[in-house]
């Protein structure tokens, strides 16, 4: 077996040192006798049948990259340069683990120090962590946090807040006796005044996400300052962190806490994860903060080093006072993202974000052109919403059998709701063609005519 | 006349004109390690005799320092929250943590004196 | 107050200084690179991307267009390329070397699985996109799952949890739900004290009541201590037990049956923390031991890349009495295929599901499933069986030439894939677990894990895993037998408190670190 270095001259010396005939009796000394009922689960493969099998599976798959492509509702399909791929393949990175030995693991902890710093900046905050699982989990752990801070107990969510976001936080939420309440749902437009009509004197924190599930774009400053006068924290949420190459940071917009989804930088689709979790935080709130961090400080010799600290806020000391179960962070997607951001620069990010938003204004002109297409949102960035003169869940099916993916009908994320079955919310990145633009729209136009 | 007592979790309690100052004692602090934050409480907190009153952590580990005697807070010492090592290098002077009145001196006789509290250590180890 | 975990945290003073001190004019020394940091080299000026020109001009922004300098440094692809092959260089991995660390299970990441994972058809597919879009993910998921849940003999899966601490979130929502659903106000969960502190710090969370339960002289759990705490706190209470099985000593819970029917006449459910599956996969299942929920850990027992800290994957099994509670999304297998069921609505007619919720965005790590089922089907039954087979060996035999040596907290037993030792055997050489630790660096290791499990001083938990060959372990077990030996002979202490003298960093000051954090860069001018 390929991955198996031993042969039975191997374990036959080594059971001799250790005084036993054989492994199985190895198990039975441990207590552990081998005991499995027969199944049938096939033996080992080559690596040849193995790639064959696993193609197969993947051609069954329609690629985003096979034809005209406008999913998006937190997840985005960007170009990642050919160098970034290469990088993180690199054994050092790819086969290392936890930098519990910084002298032997500075290329990790100086790329941590590097990204922390990148984040904080990208969001508009003071510090940020090393990273959570995604922008849905560091939500959820942004609530409680606030909980913790405030003392309070009741997150106050935007009803235009992805809906898998504010399931994860309704499901910690009830786990661990906190309550949830949510505004109106309001497709192309920034919701906020039921939202602030909402705050009161026992809301520990409200969540807000801009660019929106539609795609609206929020000035938060209104809504933070209404939060701060109650005593909550302003939480906000960015799913396409692109978006900040062209629009204002909502740290700098009076957010207290910040969660992103990173996976637009550096990190491809992949069917939902691995992906990213961006957290980033006021300097005074750094005690309180979940997850790993790395910071900055000097060896015997005087040299700059860096190391993992304030480990005691986490699990493995605090046990059962710790600020959070997690252990992990999403190392190897955390480089990927810093790379790509490198190779981009400020200049990069922000011509990239400019050309993300002409494709989406170019695509929105020429939907409106469609009888039967109304766009619906006032201000967006690379995704916006409209509203069709029938369901649009049929509709995307249709097209999807002629190789268009024309974006998320809203009944996938609010089966529900009827009145919002007729809303589909695209996408458009740097990587439409004008050649997908006149698919979509003719197939769109032959759709909604049938 | 300051008299002080210490507590077999290795606070002790230093008592003058019915105002008891709190804080941990050399041996704790050797076992600790540096000591990088403490979270102590504000002032006109109430605790009884055993309450969890402060934490004290080190790189590698945090734990709890309880009150020796029922009372309230009336300070805490901020030199300690900005210098976190006065706790290594003075635990029984400058590194106090809070001070607080004392409700009911019997508590007092419970606490042992710096004899017993040295051998209780080497008794211990 | 009494907590002697604390150990020295910074390098300590000394009369004479080991390392010859030659430095170079350029601060490189020969392949051992200085590389500063991104925001020292890099330019708000300079980009390593090419993009096309914009068409359209005009913008929709509602007047938030971000004017400030954001502070994101570029550089060009030259220069970026070496900037992090130079940061690469200055870290130890697993395929530079063995990586002993207990209970991570370092095993080597085979390339085939990179190669998988970045198929047009897998890498390139959006989870929003129509099912019907995504077959053969959702075979994938379904063909991964059917592996788990035979190795484990259990009766449900749930892939969507994130890493393993977020599996083991999962299992116990899973048990409250059901709880809930009884109407049942069990509160108490029964915790090892040698316990990962995630499993005491997830019962919290939840708003469990942690009650430990001590080992014995010979480190496992009796089923007669287990009863004792179920007693004491009153059956009634007892919402459930997490065990970890091998635990984190690397011993085989011997009475876990009858653990689990202690636990289950009393009403409660058994978490198993799966870590430590390495040791019994393909030869043992905890269904058959009694678990009610188990959560794998893809990155350590499957081989998915550790990646420097992440990302991870933590699937959960569960039996018969948690199933109905999975969360969303699940698979459903019907006439038209396979589909994730998002919302109840999607469900089957006749389903029982009582989902407790929703724990991510979207429907789990995909990019490790195929990393993990590459390593499965590579594998096959037999091989499964062979590697744990080999990795119980190889930390068997490490024990038996180190146990003269090294002292076994709980005496010389058969351990599983990893074996524990303490530093009793340097008392009064003045040398600690942590400088061991050190000079192994020097000496070309990974140190094992060191300080864990905190139910013995000093602990070294040692796993070699099966990828390791006889001539690897033996290096490591004379190197280890010998620094050892120098230590309690007492010559040289010096150096182990130097170490460790040949990396990029020597002794990294931890307590500075935490004192006044400084956790981004800042230029001087700001």
């Amino acid at each position: 077996m390929r991955y198996l270095p031993h042969t039975e001259h191997t374990r036959r010396a080594m059971l001799d040192t250790i005084g036993v005939a054989s492994i199985e009796e190895l198990f039975e000394q441990a207590g552990a006798p081998l005991a499995l009922p027969p199944t049938s689960l096939p033996p080992h493969k080559s690596e040849m049948e193995v790639e064959q099998h696993l193609s197969k599976l993947s051609g069954m798959n329609r690629a985003a990259g096979d034809g005209a492509f406008f999913v998006g509702c937190g997840a985005y399909r960007h170009h990642v340069p050919a160098s970034v791929d290469h990088l993180i393949q690199r054994s050092e990175f790819l086969t290392s683990y936890t930098p519990y030995q910084p002298e032997i693991s500075q290329g990790t902890l100086q790329y941590l120090f590097e990204f922390q710093t990148q984040v904080a900046n990208l969001l508009g905050s003071e510090i940020a962590n090393a990273s959570l699982y995604d922008g849905s989990t560091g939500c959820g752990e942004a609530v409680l946090m606030a909980h913790r801070i405030t003392r309070r107990k009741k997150a106050l969510l935007s009803g235009n807040l992805h809906p898998h976001y504010a399931g994860v936080v309704k499901t910690l939420s009830h786990m661990s006796s906190f309550l949830v309440e949510q505004s109106e749902v309001i497709a192309g437009q920034s919701a906020t005044t039921d939202l602030i009509a909402k705050i009161d004197d026992e809301t520990s924190c409200v969540v807000v996400q801009t660019p929106d599930v539609f795609g609206s774009l929020y000035d938060l400053r209104e809504i933070a300052e209404a939060a701060q006068a109650k005593g909550a924290l302003l939480i906000a949420v960015v799913t396409e962190v692109v978006s900040l190459g062209a629009i204002k940071a909502p740290g700098d917009m009076g957010a207290d806490i910040v969660i992103a989804e990173g996976q637009s930088i550096g990190n491809g689709l992949n069917f939902g994860g691995p992906y990213l979790g961006l957290f980033a935080c006021r300097q005074k709130y750094v005690r309180q903060m979940p997850g790993r961090v790395c910071g900055e400080t000097v060896d015997a010799d005087g040299k700059r080093g860096f190391v993992l600290t304030l480990s005691t806020r986490e699990q493995h000391i605090r046990r059962e006072k710790a600020t959070s179960n997690i252990c992990t962070n999403s190392g190897l997607c955390c480089l990927a993202f810093s790379i790509h951001m490198t190779l981009l620069g400020e200049l990069g990010l922000k011509k990239l974000a400019k050309l993300n938003h002409s494709k989406a204004v170019q695509l929105s002109k020429a939907l409106s052109s469609i009888e039967g297409v109304e766009v619906l949102n006032q201000s967006f960035f690379n995704e916006f919403t409209i509203r069709l003169n029938k369901p649009a869940e049929p509709i995307v099916e249709s097209l999807a059998r002629k190789n268009i993916l024309a974006g998320v009908p809203a009944s996938r994320l609010w089966p529900d709701r009827a009145e919002l079955d007729n809303l589909l919310m695209l996408a458009a990145t740097e990587t439409v063609s004008d050649t997908h633009i006149d698919d979509l729209c003719a197939g769109l136009k032959e759709a909604l005519d049938a | 006349m300051t008299k002080t007592y210490y507590s077999p979790s290795h606070e002790y309690v230093s008592v003058d004109g019915g105002i008891a100052t709190i804080g941990i004692t050399t041996y704790a602090q050797s076992q600790l390690g540096d000591i990088v934050f403490v979270e102590l409480p504000e002032t006109g907190r109430g605790f009884k005799r055993g309450d969890e009153a402060a934490v004290v952590e080190s790189v590698k580990a945090a734990s709890e320092v309880y009150t020796p005697v029922t009372g309230e807070t009336t300070e805490m010492n901020e030199e300690l929250v900005a210098n976190p090592g006065l706790a290594n290098d003075d635990p029984e002077n400058s590194g106090w943590f809070f001070k607080q009145t004392i409700i009911n001196e019997d508590e007092l006789t419970k606490l042992m004196d710096r004899a017993q509290y040295d051998a209780f250590v080497k008794e211990n180890r | 107050m009494l907590n002697n975990k604390g150990r020295v945290t910074r390098p300590q003073e000394s009369a004479d200084d080991l390392v010859e001190a030659q430095d170079s004019y350029s601060g490189h020394k020969g392949l051992l690179m200085n590389e500063p940091l991104l925001f020292e080299v890099g330019g708000l000026d300079k980009t390593g991307v090419d993009l096309p020109e914009c068409a359209e001009a005009e913008t929709m922004l509602g007047g938030l267009e971000r004017v400030d300098e954001i502070g994101l440094p570029g550089l060009s692809e030259p220069e970026a390329v070496r900037h992090y092959v130079r940061l690469s260089q200055q870290n130890y991995a697993i395929d530079s070397g063995f990586y002993p660390l207990g209970s991570c299970t370092m095993k080597h990441n085979p390339r085939l699985n990179e190669k998988m994972a970045r198929l047009p058809g897998f890498t390139d597919i959006h989870p929003l996109q129509p099912q019907s879009s995504v077959q053969g993910a959702l075979q994938l998921m379904d063909e991964l799952s059917h592996w788990l849940l035979e190795l484990t003999g259990m009766d449900s899966i749930a892939l969507s949890p994130k890493a393993g601490a977020h599996g083991e979130l999962c299992g116990m929502m899973a048990i409250k739900a059901a709880l809930e659903a009884a109407n049942s106000s069990r509160d108490i969960v029964l915790v090892p004290e040698s316990a990962h502190g995630t499993n005491p710090a997830t019962a919290a969370q939840l708003g469990f009541k942690v009650a430990s339960i001590p080992a014995d002289a010979d480190g496992t759990v009796r089923a007669s201590a287990v009863q004792t705490a179920i007693e004491e706190n009153g059956a009634e209470s007892i919402a459930g037990i997490m065990l970890t099985n091998p635990n984190t000593c690397g011993l085989f819970e011997r009475e876990i049956k009858a653990i689990a029917d202690a636990v289950h006449e009393a009403g409660g459910y058994f978490y198993c923390d799966g870590a430590n599956f390495n040791a019994i996969m393909g030869r043992i299942r905890p269904g058959d031991l009694g678990v009610d929920a188990m959560h794998f850990n893809l990155h350590k027992t499957f081989s998915t890349p550790h990646g420097g800290g992440g990302p991870g994957s933590g699937p959960v099994v569960l039996s018969e009495r948690l199933s109905a509670f999975a969360p969303i999304p699940f698979l459903q297998k019907s006439d038209h295929g396979l589909t994730l069921v998002e919302n109840l609505n999607d469900a089957e007619e006749d389903s029982q599901a009582q989902p407790f919720g929703r724990l991510t965005a979207f429907h789990g790590q995909m990019g490790m499933y195929v990393r993990a089922l590459s390593y499965i089907l590579s594998h096959g039954l037999d091989g499964l069986a062979q590697a744990s087979g080999d990795a119980v060996l190889n930390a068997n035999y490490i024990r038996a030439r180190l146990k003269d040596l090294l002292n076994q907290p709980f005496g010389d037993q058969a351990c599983m894939h990893e074996v524990l030792f303490d530093e009793s055997s340097l008392a009064d050489s003045g040398v600690t677990t942590l400088d061991i630790a050190k000079r192994l660096i020097d000496e070309g290791f990974h140190p094992m894990t060191i300080y864990f499990p905190l139910v013995c001083k000093g602990a070294m938990l040692i796993e070699p895993t099966e990828s390791e060959s006889q001539a690897s372990i033996d290096l490591f077990v004379e190197t280890l037998a010998s620094l050892i030996k120098e230590a309690i002979a007492g010559e040289n202490e010096e150096a182990f408190h130097q170490a460790p003298v040949h990396t990029p960093r020597r002794r990294l000051d931890e307590t500075a670190a935490a004192r006044k954090p400084i956790l981004r860069y800042e230029s001087s001018t700001n």
